[in-house]
């Protein structure tokens, strides 16, 4: 039965989120971002882990639903979370991607992760000090083409050694040496395999040769740590290979379609971040403009809108429009049906349209949004990251594409 | 708990529109705009599938189908699909019926849903646009004056469905100010004196579809001819349905836009290779896609709203905005993917092109 109300008590939840969004993060959100990494929210940071350890980590770690024994079972984790991320976007961005939660590197482990990896590396999330996670695949030479990895790994005897230069990990700095975390490093088993040979390791903190070697200034989300992590001759036990150790013969990616499958479950959470930001600017905007008497006049006419009130109208919109294709990506998840379109579908659209509603809402606040007096020249810059990271709008277009010709990447690069 | 899946009966619905479109509607769309009159019996048959005013009770003969935006909307995208002109034909009676149903007195009720339910088309049609440039629902130039006991109607209505054949026109008029309250609606007989009904108006597109000019010069109408007596409409619903309505038609055209698209992609080649491995190509309907599941879900979520009792109006007005905008650009970059060949009436996306600009001005050409 088609419902777009959500029940009782993920309404319930998403309150007390937006709650903590209010109080934690909105106080601080202009100040952590013209102080970049000088400042840290530690009040929210440790408020939002005891919410996180109450709540058992409710938006740890997105799962895949399963269908059990042919039986469609709905569950309720995918929407849980994409709802959470979106208020805690809202209230900060970059406060959000710094919330000690497992995040993308707990997402790989909830997705292929043994019981034995599961315990290990996630279940510290619910006891003890705040703790990061960080997922690490981008490399000075290699982004989109994900499949391009030159870091390796090495196995001699019981470990794994790996060696290479990993960029833009966020969280990266917080996850391996600011609290007892750990990263997922993607590296390559056998060079000559192409993609077959791509696995991704988990490194916990404070490993030996890996060492944090610059943080990077951003246009935006500037409380976030984006970490360059360098990686010489670090061991890590055996056990540590997420998923399974074969290399199939040059041309088959199924090792490595695994690993990507794990977008499918994080792309709606970061559709969700972005559609947190645009929310907020949206919203902004039209109290802003309210008190200035600008009033849109929904059900009139549609040629005597004025200009504005039409902006106001299609950054309302765009910001549903995207929410709700956020919505449906996650609810396939629970209902356990394949949402690689979907998933790629809320990504590009929102990522998009959000950076357009943050760019109308500068422009609608005239000379005032340009002033850092208001937020929404931050939320604009805050924006921007939703339409890169996790694949760029372009990369989510190819995805698209390719499901809707039902064409390999060899055909549609 | 937010749920996606369709009921059951909405796919039953479903299916039974998507045949229709399939194989009466889309294969004799472009004779059809071409020779701009519907197919022999199409009304017929249609009307006999049932489709348009299922949601009548049992009480005056109907089919009792619960009455719901959303199941509404999920049957007119399939009809929109097949083609426009015949889908605005074969929904006219429930430009009148619903209306009639929802705020109708019982008398009203006894004459229009069993002339709703019987086995000829109805000649009922509903008359809300007007011929300038600021069209606004809220605001209409035709008026109702009182005069005694009757009203008199003034004003020009233009692209009222089926209004060459209609015995009888629901007429839209101000009665006050402005403001969706200040609206009623009036039943108006052709053979009224002051009625002057045009010759079929020529169009850019929906050209099978008959559409006239409804020019009403003091024309007298008893008070029982306005809907619901004194108690009058609830016209800002009546707005909202009807947005849900066209918005979901609109939908229709951009998935068969979009869907052509695809198939003529795949294998249109030039320097040896399908245009659709070429990423101007394949991105251009990559966002054909992922425009056009956004605006479902906008118009799906507008629909539900009026199937909880809200009145809807923002998020009716804000989805076919949406909707109004996509399905230009949808059909507009589906002649773009034949290119050449995209311009030539023999195709169909031209058509759909034609058809598509419509909706941005079209208002109260269908209801759910
Ligand atoms: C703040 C921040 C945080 C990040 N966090 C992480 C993280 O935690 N972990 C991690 O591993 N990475 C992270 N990244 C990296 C991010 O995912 C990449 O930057 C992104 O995937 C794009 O890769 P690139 O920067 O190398 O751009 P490139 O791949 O060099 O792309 C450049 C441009 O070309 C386009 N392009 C590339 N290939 C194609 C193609 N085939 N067809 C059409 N267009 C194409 C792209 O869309 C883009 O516009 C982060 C980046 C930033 C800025």
């Amino acid at each position: 039965m088609i419902n777009f109300q959500h029940g009782d008590s993920l309404n319930n939840l998403a309150a007390a989120v937006e709650q903590i969004a209010r109080d934690h993060m909105r106080p601080f959100t202009r100040a952590v971002d013209e102080k970049e990494h000088e400042l840290n929210p530690d009040s929210y940071i440790n408020t939002m882990y005891e919410v996180l350890k109450m709540t058992g980590g409710a938006m740890n770690s997105p799962v895949m639903g399963a269908k059990e024994g042919g039986e469609k079972k709905r569950r309720t984790g995918n929407i849980t979370s994409v709802v959470f991320i979106e208020k805690m976007a809202w209230g900060d961005c970059g406060m959000y991607l710094a919330t000690p939660m497992p995040l993308l590197g707990g997402a790989a482990v909830g997705s292929a992760g043994t019981p034995e990896q599961k315990q290990k590396f996630l279940a510290r999330f619910r006891e003890g000090k705040p703790k990061w996670a960080a997922m690490a695949i981008t490399e000075p030479g290699m982004g989109s083409d994900s499949g391009a990895v030159t870091t390796t790994a090495t196995l001699e005897g019981d470990e794994w050694v790996i060696n290479g230069e990993k960029i833009f990990v966020t969280a990266g700095k917080r996850a391996v040496e600011d609290s007892e975390g750990f990263v997922v490093v993607w590296a390559s088993v056998d060079r000559k395999a192409g993609r077959a040979g791509i696995k991704a390791f988990l490194v916990d903190h404070h490993t030996p040769g890996m060492k944090v070697a610059k943080l990077e200034h951003k246009h935006g989300i500037r409380c976030s740590d984006t970490a360059v992590l360098v990686f010489e001759n670090c061991r890590i036990p055996k056990e540590n290979l997420l998923g399974s150790a074969d290399v199939k013969p040059t041309g088959d990616s199924k090792g490595f379609k695994g690993a990507m499958a794990t977008f499918d479950a994080t792309r709606p959470p970061v559709a969700a971040s972005a559609v947190g930001v645009g929310r907020a600017a949206a919203e902004y905007t039209s109290e802003y403009l309210a008190k200035q008497g600008v009033a849109p006049r929904y059900g009139i006419g549609r040629n005597k809108l004025t200009a504005v009130e039409k902006d106001l109208m299609m950054m309302e919109a765009k910001v549903k429009a995207s929410w709700l294709l956020t919505l449906k990506a996650a609810w396939m998840s629970d209902i356990g049906e394949p949402n690689n379109l979907e998933a790629s579908i809320c990504k590009c659209k929102s990522g998009r349209d959000m950076v357009w509603v943050c760019q109308k809402a500068v422009e609608l606040l005239g000379s005032e949004g340009y002033s850092r007096k208001h937020l929404v020249e931050k939320w604009m810059r805050d924006s921007k990251i939703g339409d890169i990271y996790e694949g760029t709008q372009q990369i989510q277009k190819l995805v698209v594409a390719r499901r809707i010709f039902g064409y390999s990447r060899e055909q549609l690069a | 708990m937010f749920d996606l899946e369709p009921s059951e009966d909405q796919k039953l619905m479903v299916q039974t529109a998507r045949e229709l479109a399939k194989n009466e509607m889309d294969p004799a769309a472009h004779d059809a705009d071409e020779a701009a009159k519907l197919p022999a019996d199409f009304l017929k048959k249609s009307w006999e599938l049932g489709l348009a005013c299922a949601a009548i009770p049992e009480k005056y003969n109907g089919a009792s189908m619960e009455r719901s935006a959303v199941t509404g909307a999920m049957i007119l995208e399939e009809l929109g699909a097949g083609d426009l002109s015949m889908a605005i034909a074969m929904l006219a009676p429930s430009l009148v019926a619903y209306p009639v149903l929802d705020y109708g007195t019982d008398l009203q009720k006894e004459i229009v849903l069993r002339a709703c339910t019987g086995s000829e088309f109805p000649k009922l049609t509903a008359a809300l646009m007007e011929p300038v440039y600021d069209f606004d629902p809220t605001a209409l130039r035709t008026t109702a004056i009182r005069s005694g006991t009757n009203y008199v109607l003034n004003g020009v209505k233009t692209l009222v469905p089926n209004g060459s054949t209609a015995d009888s026109f629901l007429v839209y008029a101000r009665v006050g100010g402005t403001g969706f309250d200040n609206v009623q609606a009036f039943f108006v007989q052709r053979t009224v004196p002051g009625v002057t009904v045009s010759e079929k108006e020529k169009n850019m597109g929906i050209n099978a579809l008959d559409t006239v000019t409804l020019t009403l010069e003091n024309v007298g109408v008893a008070p029982d001819t306005r809907v619901g007596g004194a108690k009058g409409i609830d016209f800002e619903r009546i707005m909202s349905y009807s947005r849900v309505a066209q918005s979901a038609l609109a939908l229709g055209v951009a998935r068969k836009a979009y869907e052509h698209s695809v198939t003529y992609a795949m294998e249109r080649k030039t320097w040896g290779q399908p245009i659709a491995t070429r990423q101007a190509i394949a991105f251009m309907i990559a966002d054909m896609r992922i425009e056009l599941d956004a605006a479902r879900l906008l118009v799906w979520e507008a629909a539900w709203h009026l199937d909880k009792g809200r009145k809807a109006t923002k998020e009716s007005y804000l989805a076919k905005m949406v909707v109004d905008e996509m399905v230009l650009k949808v059909t507009d970059d589906s002649v773009m993917v034949m290119g050449g060949h995209g311009f030539i009436r023999e195709n169909p996306v031209e058509r759909w092109l034609r058809n598509g600009r419509g909706f941005a001005t079209f208002d109260g050409l269908a209801m759910v």
